[in-house]
C-alpha cells in the first residue's frame, strides 16, 4: 500500500474518530472548539498530503483494504484529478474549520451540528479517493447523509423540514442513477473496480446512457437545471459555514463523480455528448442567476448563484468533450483548465460569502436583505472581504472569477474548427448565453451587497450590529487573499492543472509560468493573453496617481450634511431601493420567459383612500413542468393503491399467487 | 524599449487630454445643428478645474466606499482607454490585456459605480443603480459577442492582431461585420448613456439613469467620475475607429513619420465619429426606459447573428 493513500486515509478515519469523539461531548461547553480545532489539523494534513502530491507529480497510486463487500474489497487511488480535488475539499475543510471555531461559539444546538460536521468531510474526502463503484456510492450516500443531518440540524423549523424532505429525495434519486450508471459500466461481467471499467469500453448505446444518468446522478448533486429544485432550499437551510461547504465544496464532489466517470471511465466520448453538456451548462447558468437576481434571502441567493456557477462548469466540460471527442486534445486541455480553474474559484468565493452571509447573520439574525442595510458601518471588515467575494464572482478583473472565464471564452473561440454543425450552432448561443450570465452575476451582486452593505439601516437589528469574532473574520480573509492571488497569478494555478488535464485529455496548456511578466496565454501571444498581476498594478498605479493629483491640486474642504431628499424632511429608510424593487427593471425583461412573471397594478377609485397595490406573480417554472406532474402522478398512484392495504388475508395470497405466476411466465418467455 | 515605453506613456497621457476636447467638440457641434452658439470647445476642461476647486459635500452616512470610488472609475477607465490603440498599434503594455478584459474593465468601473449610487441609500442612487444594470445586462453580452465575431474573423482577440488584420486586403465586406459594426455602436451608445438610451444633459427622474447614480457626487470626486465618463467616450470611438477605420495605424517601432501620420488619421477619425454622434443625437429623439431592452436585445441579436454565421460558414 502507498504511503500516501495510508496517509490520505487515515484522514477520513480521523475524522470519523472526531465524529464519534463530538457525539459523545457535544454538550460539553469546549466541544465547539474540540472538534473545529481537531477537523481543522486534520484538513489542513491533508492538504498539504495532496498538494504535495499533485506538485510533485509522481504518478498515480492505489490501495486495497479489507472492508465492504468480501469479494471486493473497498480500492483508493490517487491520482492528478483526485488530488486536485483533495485539495479543493481540504482547502475548504480547512477554512471552514478556522471560520468554525468563531462561528459554531453561536450555535444554539451544537449536539445537532458537532457530530456530523467531521463525517460531512470524511465521506466528500472518500468520495475523492473511491476506485470502485461500491466505495464510491457508498462514500457519495455518507456524504448525502451527513449534509443532510446538517440541513435537518434546526428541524423545528418548518420551512428546513420541507428542504430536509426534497433533499432526501432528491439525493436517493442522484444516488439511484449513479447505481444504475456504474451498473452499466461494470457491463455483465460485474467488474465494479474502476481500473476494470476504463479498460472496458461500453457500446455506443450504454455509453450515451451512461452520460445521461450521470447527468442525473452527478448533476442533481451539483444542481444542474432542471433538477437544481433543492438545492436553493437545502444549502441556506443549514448553519452558515455548512452551507458553505454544501454550496462551495460538495457540489464540486459531484462535479468530481461527472468528470471521473465521463473523462476518465467512459473512454473516448461521442460529439454529441458534448452538445446534451454544453446546452445544459448554458441553461443552467443564465436561469440560476434569474432566479439569484430575484431573491432576497441572502443565503438562497448566493444558493441560486452557486447553481449559475455550476452552469459555467459543466458548459467549459462540455465543450472540452466536445473538443475530445474531435481530436483536439490542446483545445480541449483548455476547456478542461478552464473548468477546472473554475471550480478552484468558485470554492473560494462561495465560501467567502457564504461566510459573509453567516456574519451579518450572527450579527443582526436576519438573512433578509429587506431588512439589512448600512451594514458597512457597523461591520467594516465584513462588508471588506465581502465586497472581495462580490467583484470576483462577478467575474471582473483583477480577480479569480474572470481569470477563469476568460479562459471559458477563449476555448468557446476555438470551437469554429469543430466539424459538426450541431455544434457549430449549439457552441455561440451558448457563449452568448455565458456572456448574458456573467453580465447578469455582476447585476445580482450589485443588488446583493448594495441591499445589505450600503444605504441606510431598514430595522434596528442592524444599528445594534457588531463586528463579528477574529476566526470567523480570519477565515474571510484567507479567502479574499486567494481570491486576488488566484486572479492575479493564473499562471501558477494553471500549471498546476497541468498533471490533471494531461491524462485525461490528452494535452496540458502551455507552461504559463515561463512567460514574460507572468501573462498568461493559453495559445499564442498575438492571439490572446491576459495579465491580471499587471492590469492590478497598473490599476493600483492609476488611482494612487489621480489621487495624488487630486490631493496635491485640488480642494481639501469637505462638509458633510443630511443627503438632499427632494425636499422631504426626515426620509425613512423604507424609501429607498429594496431588493425587489432593484431587481424590478431585470424581472421586467427576462421575468416574461423565465417565471412566466405578471404584473397587475390595482388603482383604487379617484377619491378612494385605499393605497394603489402593485401585485408581482411569478412562477417557478421548472418546479411546474416537472416535479408537479410527478408528485401529482405520485400522488394519484398512491392514492389508488390505498385500498390494497385493507384487503382479506385471501386476497394477499391471490395477489401473491398472480405475481408468481408472472414472474415465473416471464421467466419461461425470457430468451 | 525606452521609444516603446514612450509611445505608451504618451498615449496615456493623449486620450486623458484629449476626451474633455472630445466632449466640448460634440456639445458644439450639437449646438451648431440646433442654431445655438454652444459653450466654449473648452468648456469641458474649465469645468473639471471649477469641480476641482469646489468643497465636496458628502452626506452623513456615506461611507468609505463612496469616497474611493471615484478613483477606482477613474483609474479602470483610464487604464482601460489606454490599453485601445488609437494612434499606434503593438505598444509595450498592449499584450497585458486582450478586447475581452478591456470589456471588463468597463465592468469593474460601473460595478463600483451602481455600488456607490446605492450608498447613501437615497432613492435616486437605487434608480439609477436598478436601470444602470439593467442596461448592462443586456449590453455587455451583445459587446462580448460583438467581441466573439471579431475575434473569429481575427484568430484573435488581441486588440492589435485584430487592427492589423481589418487593415489587410483579406479582410473583404463581410455581412457578419456589418452587423458587428451596428451592435457595437448600439452598445457604444448605451454604454456611453447617450441619446436614445439615456440623456446626459437632463436630471428628469423618469429618464434618469447615469446622472441619477452619481448624483450625490460633488467637488473633486465628481470630476474624477466626470473625467472618466470623458475618457470612456473616447474608449469606445478609438475602438470604433481603430476596428472598423484601421487605417493610418502606425505599427510600432516605425519612426516618426508613420508616427505623425498615425496621430493625424487618429484625429481625423475621432472629428468624423463625433460629428456623426453629434448629427444621430439631434435627429433622434429619447426613448421611454422600459423601450431601452428592445433597442439593446437588437444589438444582442445582431451580434448574437453575426457570430453564429462566423460560425456556420467562415466566408460570410
Amino acid at each position: 500500500m502507498n504511503s500516501t493513500v495510508a496517509l490520505l486515509l487515515c484522514g477520513p478515519a480521523a475524522f470519523l474518530a472526531t465524529t464519534i469523539m463530538a457525539a459523545g461531548a457535544s454538550r460539553l461547553a469546549a466541544a465547539t472548539r474540540l472538534v473545529y480545532g481537531a477537523t481543522l489539523v486534520i484538513s489542513a494534513v491533508l492538504l498539504a498530503t495532496a498538494a504535495g502530491h499533485l506538485a510533485g507529480n509522481p504518478g498515480e497510486a492505489s490501495a486495497t483494504l479489507p472492508l465492504g463487500l468480501p469479494w471486493t474489497g473497498a480500492r483508493f487511488r490517487l491520482d492528478g484529478l483526485s488530488a486536485f480535488f483533495l485539495v479543493v475539499v481540504n482547502l475548504g475543510g480547512t477554512i471552514t474549520s478556522l471560520y468554525g471555531l468563531g462561528y459554531g461559539r453561536h450555535e444554539s444546538l451544537p449536539h445537532r451540528v458537532l457530530p456530523f460536521y467531521p463525517a460531512f468531510l470524511a465521506g466528500m474526502n472518500l468520495v475523492v479517493l473511491a476506485n470502485d463503484a461500491f466505495s464510491f456510492l457508498l462514500s457519495w450516500e455518507f456524504m448525502s447523509l451527513a449534509s443532510w443531518a446538517l440541513v435537518m440540524a434546526h428541524h423545528r423549523d418548518e420551512a428546513n423540514r420541507r428542504a430536509g424532505y426534497i433533499y432526501l429525495v432528491m439525493a436517493s434519486f442522484g444516488t439511484m442513477a449513479l447505481l444504475l450508471a456504474f451498473g452499466l459500466l461494470a457491463g455483465p461481467a460485474g467488474t465494479y473496480a474502476f481500473d476494470a471499467m476504463r479498460t472496458a469500453h461500453p457500446g455506443p448505446f450504454a455509453a450515451g446512457a451512461v452520460l445521461v444518468l450521470m447527468l442525473l446522478g452527478a448533476g442533481s448533486k451539483a444542481g444542474l437545471v432542471p433538477l437544481h429544485a433543492w438545492l436553493p432550499l437545502a444549502h441556506p437551510a443549514a448553519p452558515s459555514h455548512v452551507s458553505a461547504l454544501m454550496s462551495g465544496i460538495m457540489t464540486k464532489v459531484a462535479i468530481y463523480g461527472f468528470v471521473r466517470v465521463v473523462f476518465d471511465l467512459l473512454g473516448e466520448p461521442a460529439w454529441w455528448s458534448g452538445v446534451a453538456v454544453l446546452l445544459i451548462g448554458g441553461v443552467t447558468a443564465v436561469l440560476g442567476i434569474l432566479h439569484a437576481l430575484m431573491e432576497k434571502d441572502l443565503k438562497r441567493l448566493l444558493a441560486y448563484s452557486t447553481i449559475e456557477n455550476i452552469g459555467v462548469i459543466f458548459a467549459s466540460l462540455g465543450l472540452a468533450l466536445a473538443f475530445k471527442a474531435n481530436g483536439m486534445p490542446s483545445a480541449a486541455a483548455l476547456a478542461f483548465t478552464a473548468a477546472l480553474f473554475h471550480v478552484l474559484n468558485h470554492s473560494f468565493f462561495k465560501s467567502l460569502l457564504f461566510f459573509g452571509a453567516g456574519a451579518v447573520l450572527t450579527a443582526t439574525g436576519e438573512r433578509d436583505m429587506e431588512k439589512l442595510g448600512g451594514l458597512i458601518h457597523r461591520l467594516p471588515v465584513t462588508s471588506f472581504v465581502f465586497l472581495i467575494g462580490c467583484v470576483s464572482i462577478s467575474a471582473l478583473p483583477p480577480f479569480n472569477g474572470f481569470a477563469s472565464e476568460w479562459l471559458v471564452f477563449q476555448a468557446i473561440l476555438r470551437s469554429p474548427e469543430l466539424p459538426q454543425w450541431g455544434l457549430k450552432v449549439i457552441v455561440p448561443a451558448v457563449g452568448g448565453m455565458l456572456a448574458l450570465s456573467a453580465a447578469l452575476a455582476a447585476a445580482c451582486f450589485v443588488k446583493a451587497f448594495g441591499i445589505t452593505f450600503l444605504g441606510r439601516a431598514r430595522s434596528a437589528a442592524v444599528e445594534r450590529a457588531h463586528e463579528v469574532d477574529r476566526w470567523s473574520l480570519a477565515a474571510m480573509a484567507v479567502l479574499a487573499a486567494f481570491c486576488l492571488l488566484a486572479g492575479i497569478l493564473p499562471g501558477f494555478v494553471i500549471d498546476s492543472l497541468s498533471t490533471v488535464t494531461l491524462p485525461l485529455v490528452g494535452e496540458r496548456m502551455p507552461v504559463q509560468m515561463a512567460q514574460p511578466w507572468l501573462s498568461i496565454v493559453p495559445i499564442a501571444e498575438s492571439r490572446s493573453s491576459y495579465n491580471g498581476l499587471l492590469v492590478f498594478v497598473f490599476i493600483t498605479i492609476s488611482a494612487s496617481l489621480a489621487a495624488f493629483f487630486i490631493h496635491r491640486f485640488a480642494s481639501h474642504a469637505l462638509r458633510r450634511d443630511i443627503a438632499w431628499g427632494c425636499g422631504f424632511p426626515d426620509a425613512v429608510p423604507a424609501g429607498q431601493y429594496t431588493a425587489v424593487s432593484f431587481a424590478q427593471p431585470i424581472r421586467r425583461v427576462f421575468g416574461g420567459f423565465a417565471f412566466r412573471s405578471r404584473e397587475t397594478v390595482d388603482m383604487p377609485a379617484p377619491g378612494a383612500l385605499e393605497p394603489a397595490r402593485l401585485k408581482v406573480e411569478m412562477h417557478d417554472v421548472a418546479w411546474e413542468i416537472f416535479y408537479q406532474p410527478i408528485t401529482g402522478a405520485i400522488d394519484f398512484a398512491t392514492e389508488r393503491l390505498n385500498h390494497l392495504q385493507f384487503l382479506t388475508i385471501r386476497r394477499y395470497l391471490t395477489l401473491v399467487f398472480l405475481y408468481l405466476v408472472i414472474l415465473l411466465l416471464v421467466l419461461a418467455l425470457w430468451p | 524599449m525606452i521609444s516603446q515605453l514612450a509611445v505608451q506613456g504618451a498615449q496615456m497621457l493623449a486620450v486623458l487630454l484629449l476626451a474633455p476636447l472630445l466632449i466640448g467638440f460634440v456639445r458644439k457641434v450639437k449646438a451648431r445643428l440646433v442654431r445655438r452658439q454652444g459653450p466654449s470647445l473648452i468648456q469641458p476642461y474649465r469645468d473639471l478645474v471649477r469641480l476641482m476647486r469646489k468643497e465636496v459635500v458628502l452626506a452623513d452616512n456615506a461611507s468609505w466606499l463612496f469616497r474611493v470610488t471615484p478613483y477606482l472609475i477613474f483609474a479602470a477607465t483610464w487604464v482601460a482607454a489606454a490599453l485601445v490603440p488609437t494612434f499606434a498599434t503593438g505598444l509595450e503594455f498592449s499584450w497585458t490585456a486582450d478586447l475581452i478584459v478591456i470589456v471588463a474593465l468597463l465592468g469593474s468601473a460601473r460595478f463600483f459605480q451602481a455600488l456607490a449610487g446605492m450608498d447613501v441609500g437615497t432613492s435616486f442612487g437605487g434608480l439609477g443603480a436598478s436601470r444602470e444594470v439593467m442596461i448592462a445586462s443586456l449590453a455587455e453580452p451583445a459587446m462580448l459577442l460583438t467581441v466573439f465575431s471579431l475575434a473569429l474573423l481575427a484568430g484573435a482577440t488581441q486588440l492589435s492582431t485584430v487592427a492589423a488584420f481589418m487593415g489587410s486586403p483579406q479582410v473583404g465586406l463581410r455581412v457578419s461585420l456589418g452587423m458587428s459594426l451596428i451592435a457595437l455602436v448600439m452598445v457604444a451608445i448605451a454604454e456611453n448613456a447617450r441619446i436614445p438610451v439615456d440623456n446626459p444633459a437632463t436630471h428628469l427622474e423618469l429618464t434618469m439613469v447615469h446622472e441619477a447614480m452619481i448624483l450625490e457626487y460633488s467637488g473633486r470626486h465628481l470630476a474624477m467620475i466626470e473625467l472618466a465618463t470623458f475618457l470612456k467616450l473616447l474608449l469606445y470611438m478609438s475602438l470604433i475607429s481603430c476596428v472598423f477605420l484601421p487605417w493610418g495605424l502606425d505599427s510600432g517601432g516605425t519612426g516618426p513619420k508613420s508616427l505623425a501620420i498615425g496621430v493625424a488619421t487618429y484625429l481625423c477619425k475621432l472629428t468624423v465619429l463625433a460629428i456623426l454622434l453629434a448629427v444621430f443625437e439631434t435627429a433622434v429623439a429619447k426613448m421611454r426606459v422600459f423601450r431601452v431592452p428592445d433597442f439593446l436585445g437588437a444589438a444582442l441579436m445582431l451580434a448574437l447573428l453575426g457570430t453564429l454565421l462566423l460560425f456556420v460558414s467562415r466566408s460570410l
